[in-house]
């Protein structure tokens, strides 16, 4: 675009560039730091999008950028897909979206790497470039694949179980070191393309070794490492095109996508080491803390539970994953109204990684209008449980298990949860008596203030509105 | 100093902010945190720019092509996709 400026306008041009890219550097930094506090993080997003609009705009002058037919064919391509699965998509799925977004931005940076060779492979890149071209590739190809397993875990195209072979971690090393080594021998000899094509292709499996043998239940926190990573992809790629403002952003995104994963491993009391290499979830979990013999539970009809609530002070809902799957969240707000109608004390407890990611059931919860004060977390309701009446877990399993408190031996001892099992009465709602997604047995079930409310969240509610109606 | 260097500096100095900035938040907004930076992680989009735009019909071109789809969709749909779940915040504090 920069053919069509008067000669005078030219020269200064570069200068212009740069403090533009200075600008739009401020403004994601700003952006993400609004994104952070909830009364400004809806404008800090609007920020964000202003400054990637006005980098690409800019972009656009760059004395380099000569021909345009491919750009906007890309980005009206780009563009139309893009704004489809993000008008479509239902809330329940946000997690799994957010992942295929994330690998096709690494998809991207490894492609710019890879496209920056191919454009300038007759002038001699300095060997640090070439390396460094290596690293965006790898890192970049490693998000792709390994979010697209992701995607494929949490939305149940795969097992959530984790997949596990013996030799997969000497594997995985072993695999490294060939794509260090290849990288350094494509650094010698940049001219031999060979060692350069199989560094993707192993990028591109190791992407898929690294995600497939930890299980679902963490694929949150495999989602926020790999969106970090997807930033240094993205910082690597600036590096290796030499776009400061490429390198600023991705090393923003690198860094604090690396916060908000250590967040969500601390909600869950475990370490970032334990969760990728820990093989934790599925099968595994049950056998270490399986104590052998047939254990009684109670179940509840849609009319026990409407009498228990409806006449009850104060009633806590618990909402899960289960709750999400069902689709569920608008029915809870009803059954939620009804009881309060009847001059009920309703609240939710939300646990720190109910659903599949931190905050995923706030989201939910908001879409179906429940009012924002109604919602408390861990620490400001675990001190309510015993003075309430009847506890709702709907769909929500790991995250009230007792033996996260008092059983040293189960794998998620030690685990911050809801001490939904201090109040009068316990309902559960859940499909099955199978263990969630951590795979271990709950104790909860079992205890005799708990209730057994069997069948598909959404039914199970619909009918305890018609049950609580008809009182 | 040399590009490189300069580059390194400024990496290394952003990777501290972005350290800094993330540092309270709380629980609800996780999900719309990860997918607004992971949006803004789309900036490879300009890298894809460059790449396609200036070359003629090599293939450098076509993986620039492949690569500014790949990044729009990035940044077109993870900004509003954060937008629709920030929406809704939005929609709860005016029933305050």
């Amino acid at each position: 675009m920069s053919a069509f400026l008067p000669e005078a306008i030219l020269m200064y041009l570069p200068t212009f560039v740069q403090i533009v890219y200075l600008i739009a550097a401020s403004m994601f930094i700003i952006g993400l730091k609004r994104l952070g506090s909830p009364a400004t993080a809806r404008s800090g997003n609007q920020m964000a999008s202003l400054a990637m609009f006005i980098g690409v705009i800019v972009t656009l002058f760059d004395r380099e950028i000569v021909s345009f037919e491919y750009i906007i064919v890309g980005v009206i391509i780009g563009a139309a897909i893009g704004a489809v699965l993000a008008k479509r998509v239902e809330m329940t799925s946000m997690p799994e979206l957010v992942a295929v977004f994330n690998g096709f931005g690494g998809a991207a940076s490894a492609l710019v790497a890879a496209g920056e060779y191919f454009r300038i492979a007759e002038v001699n890149l300095p060997g640090s470039d070439l390396f460094i071209m290596c690293i965006s590739i790898f890192i970049g190809s490693v998000t792709f694949t390994g979010s697209l397993v992701a995607f494929a875990k949490l939305s149940g195209k795969i097992s959530g179980n984790p997949i596990t072979f013996p030799g997969q971690k000497p594997l995985n090393a072993l695999l490294l070191v060939v794509i260090f080594g290849l990288s350094v021998y494509f650094v010698m000899d940049p001219t031999y393309l060979v060692p350069l094509l199989v560094v993707i292709g192993i990028s591109v499996l190791l992407g898929v070794l690294f995600v497939i043998p930890i299980g679902g239940a963490d694929m949150p926190v495999v989602i926020s490492l790999l969106n970090s990573l997807s930033g240094i992809a993205a910082s690597a790629a600036g590096f290796v095109v030499g776009n400061t403002l490429l390198i600023i952003a991705g090393a923003l995104v690198g860094a604090s996508g690396l916060i908000l994963t250590n967040i969500m491993c601390k909600a869950m009391n475990r370490t970032l080491t334990n969760v990728l290499f820990g093989a934790f979830g599925g099968d595994g979990g049950a056998a270490a803390v399986g104590d052998g013999g047939p254990k009684n539970y109670k179940e509840a009809m849609a009319d026990d539970v409407a009498v228990m609530t409806a006449y009850a002070q104060r009633v806590v809902i618990v909402p899960g994953y289960g709750l999400a799957v069902a689709q569920a969240q608008h029915t809870i707000r009803e059954v939620a109204s009804l009881l309060e109608a009847k001059g009920v004390d309703v609240k939710y407890g939300i646990h720190p990684v109910a659903g599949r990611m931190p905050g995923h059931m706030n989201v939910l919860l908001a879409e179906a209008n429940v009012p924002y004060p109604q919602l408390y977390d861990m620490d400001d309701i675990n001190p309510e449980f015993e003075k309430t009446d009847v506890v709702l877990v709907i769909g929500a399993n790991d995250v009230v298990n007792p033996q996260a408190r008092n059983n040293p031996a189960s794998p998620i001892y030690g685990m911050p949860i809801l001490n939904v099992d201090k109040a009068k009465a316990v309902i559960i709602l859940k499909r099955s008596m199978n263990t969630g997604f951590a795979g271990i047995d709950n104790d909860l079930f079992y205890l005799d203030n708990s209730y057994m409310f069997f069948g598909d969240a959404k039914k199970s509610l619909q009918t305890l509105v018609g049950a609580i109606k008809e009182l | 100093m040399e590009p490189l260097l300069v580059n390194l500096f400024i990496f290394v100095l952003a990777c501290f902010v972005g350290f800094e900035v993330i540092s309270k938040v709380p629980t609800t907004l996780h999900t719309p945190l990860m997918s607004g930076a992971n949006a803004i992680s789309g900036i490879t989009l300009i890298g894809a720019l460059i790449v396609a735009g200036s070359a003629g019909e090599t293939l450098g071109t076509w993986i620039g092509l492949a690569a500014i789809i790949f990044a729009t969709i990035n940044v077109i749909g993870g900004f509003m996709v954060t937008d629709r779940m920030l929406e809704m915040f939005k929609k709860k504090d005016g029933d305050k």
